[in-house]
């Protein structure tokens, strides 16, 4: 055996015994569909490698949604390869249902074992299984792990090679029947009292009280990110900037001469004899703080709270609340996942659209996604640039992208044609965040920004130096002052910003300072950078998920609506 | 016989699926989450303006939207 799939229902912990199998770290969350694309990875056991597949969860091998579809195409390929077997992961507690996918598993003739996963939670769900009979009644090993300690995965891996094609059949159509069967003669229930957790997972759907709750927790979420990121900023960044590194950096500057091509590459122009770091548009200034010292504090608190926020099941369960404010969007409450992960970055939001079933629901939900959430970085920016302007500026640049999501999304479901379908979700158990697992999760996101954007950052500043020096941002400027003086009311250098703003939005916002704007101005620019154009790490995943139609008209509906908000802010302020 | 759409169900009432009205595709994509006939449920809260209702399925919670709510016939469990 030479590869094996992971299939099973979506937040039956796959993930986890998938990095747990490969060493390979991957995202998990207690939602159904954090595992939108394949991920692969390589297990080494007894001197063998074995290729392993983590398929995007899946209720059935009749597919609803994009993510089912993969599934099902990857079941597909394997079909033939004799070297390739089956894992499926079940939730031990939720066997029944669980079981549907199995059985139409087993009826694929390919070799295949089961895990029944949280096997530990099955003792205070009042769950007892028969594993044995369980195995002799579906015809195929099985083994019992809880994914989170990693008990009993060794059992399991060593036990590979007994994969095999069970001699089970039934006709289709008895499916439920077959079902029916299997669990009376393999499981029994006992009644338990209510946990304090469900009493908290019912009054936080509850139509009423569910959404006083809702606001505590935003509220509380949003109080932590902020005052995380402004500790790590003022007691860890800045200091370590001001104290070691500027001391550097004017060595070096004194070194280069204090001017120069090589200097104002590498250190930038010194504003008033000293380093700017946010002004001073060198490699080594802006390029590092713009990331490390500005963005990153955030990221971290961000992504900090939004794992806790996902791992502890809460998110559907929102997903439920505004469901039917959702659908006057032409989007389904889930959605919300796809719209908090772009405020992470939008990269994982765009992906995560694959949650929703529809091609029309994906469209509106990238487009809203990409046109009015900004993402981590830019709104770094916009705390530490625009705050100086002071918190009501603030207020109006989220308050008008707020509003043109809604509207937005309004007019999109108005006249694109079809429907969205409804919600049909599981909604998983509270789980108090499984700590090293959540700091994993943190630590896997920060890394992914750190590679993927400061290289960014930097080639960014470096741009803009070379497109300063070469005159392009000068002539391009001209071109569209109609549009950034006329409709906008920004000066012609607000261009320079705005290309930039396609590599990496937290630079652009940046380079505004130097400009010297008025308050409204900086409103303006800061909410024309959001909308007008996705960067284009975001642009290059939209231009995959939605094809290039939908993508030129994704990008045509966000430049229109940038120019028709743009000119009206600049008119109102 | 006392069958009742699911959304006519109270909260915290159990019931036993009975039938889906929507055809094939609306009944394998229903069992596939465990709503399935013959499977007994209980209503958990049902959000304003025919938002989702949400129902317990085994040791599951499934929340479905109005309409399909509206397609799905359960017979009251009165005892208990």
């Amino acid at each position: 055996m030479n590869k094996i799939l992971l299939i099973g229902n979506p937040n039956v912990g796959k993930s986890v015994i998938f990095s747990r199998l490969t060493g390979v770290n991957v995202i998990a969350s207690n939602y159904p569909g954090t595992t939108v694309g394949f991920t692969k990875g390589i297990l080494r056991h007894a001197g063998k490698r074995i290729e392993v597949i983590d398929v995007p969860g899946t209720y059935t091998l009749d597919p609803t949604s994009r993510a089912e579809e993969v599934a099902v195409q990857m079941l597909d390929d394997i079909k033939d390869d004799e070297q390739a077997a089956v894992v499926n992961v079940i939730d031990a507690t939720n066997l029944e249902r669980n079981l549907h996918l199995t059985l139409q598993l087993l009826q694929r003739n390919i070799p295949m074992v089961i895990v029944l996963n949280f096997w530990d939670e099955c003792k205070h769900t009042g769950v007892s299984i028969n594993v044995e009979k369980l195995q002799q009644e579906l015809d195929v090993p099985i083994f019992t792990t809880c994914g989170i300690t990693g008990e009993g995965i060794k059992n399991f891996v060593d036990s590979l090679e007994q994969a095999k094609v069970s001699t089970l059949h039934f006709k289709e159509e008895n499916i439920w029947n077959e079902i029916g069967h299997i669990i009376d003669k393999t499981q029994q229930l006992s009644h338990r009292h209510h946990t304090l957790w469900e009493r908290i997972g019912d009054a936080s759907i509850h139509p009423i009280a569910g959404l006083p709750i809702a606001i505590i927790i935003l509220a509380i979420s949003f109080t932590v990110i902020r005052f995380i990121g402004e500790s790590i900023i003022r007691f860890i960044m800045e200091p370590l900037f001001d104290k070691l590194w500027t001391p550097v950096l004017m060595k070096l500057s004194a070194l280069l001469g204090g001017s120069g091509f090589f200097h104002d590459i590498l250190i930038g122009k010194l504003v008033n004899g000293s380093i700017a770091y946010v002004e001073s548009l060198g490699l080594l200034s802006t390029g590092l703080f713009v990331p490390l010292g500005m963005v990153l504090p955030y990221i971290i608190s961000f992504y900090f709270v939004l794992s806790f926020v996902e791992d502890s099941g809460y998110l559907p369960r929102l997903g439920i609340l505004i469901d039917k404010f959702m659908h006057k969007l032409g989007i389904h409450g889930l959605a919300i996942i796809p719209m908090l992960l772009g405020v992470g970055c939008n990269v994982p939001g765009a992906l995560a659209t694959r949650v929703l079933e529809t091609r029309r629901e994906r469209f509106i939900a990238a487009t809203l996604m990409a046109i009015a959430i900004p993402c981590m970085a830019q709104i770094a920016m916009i705390f530490g640039l625009v705050g100086s302007y002071g918190v009501g500026s603030i207020f109006i640049v989220f308050g008008t992208l707020f509003i043109v999501w809604i509207v937005l999304g309004l007019i999109l479901n108005t006249f694109m044609k079809g429907e969205s379908p409804e919600i049909f979700v599981e909604i998983p158990p509270y789980r108090f965040p499984y700590i090293p697992g959540l700091f994993k999760k943190v630590w896997m996101r920060v890394l992914w920004f750190i590679k993927e954007a400061v290289p960014f950052v930097i080639v960014g500043v470096l741009v803009v130096n070379i497109l300063y020096f070469s005159g392009v941002i000068q002539f391009i400027g001209k071109l569209a002052a109609p549009i950034v003086k006329g409709v906008f009311g920004l000066p012609e250098g607000a261009v320079g910003a705005l290309i930039i703003g396609f590599l990496r939005k937290d630079v652009a916002v940046g380079m505004l300072i130097p400009l010297g704007l008025s308050k409204s101005q900086m409103i303006v620019s800061s909410v024309v950078l959001t909308m007008y154009f996705p960067c284009i790490a975001t642009f290059a995943v939209l231009l995959k998920e939605l094809g290039i139609k939908d993508m030129l008209k994704s990008a045509g509906i966000m430049m229109l609506s940038t120019i028709i908000v743009g000119g009206i802010l600049n008119l109102i302020l | 016989m006392n069958r009742i759409p699911l959304i006519e169900l109270k909260k915290g009432e159990k019931a036993i699926i009975v039938s889906h009205h929507g055809g094939r595709g609306f009944e394998n994509r229903m069992s596939s989450l465990g709503l399935r006939p013959h499977a007994v449920i209980k209503k958990i809260s049902s959000q304003l303006f025919h938002g989702p209702v949400t129902i317990q399925v085994g040791n599951s919670q499934v929340a479905l939207g109005h309409g399909m709510a509206r397609r799905i016939y359960v017979e009251k469990i009165s005892d208990e």
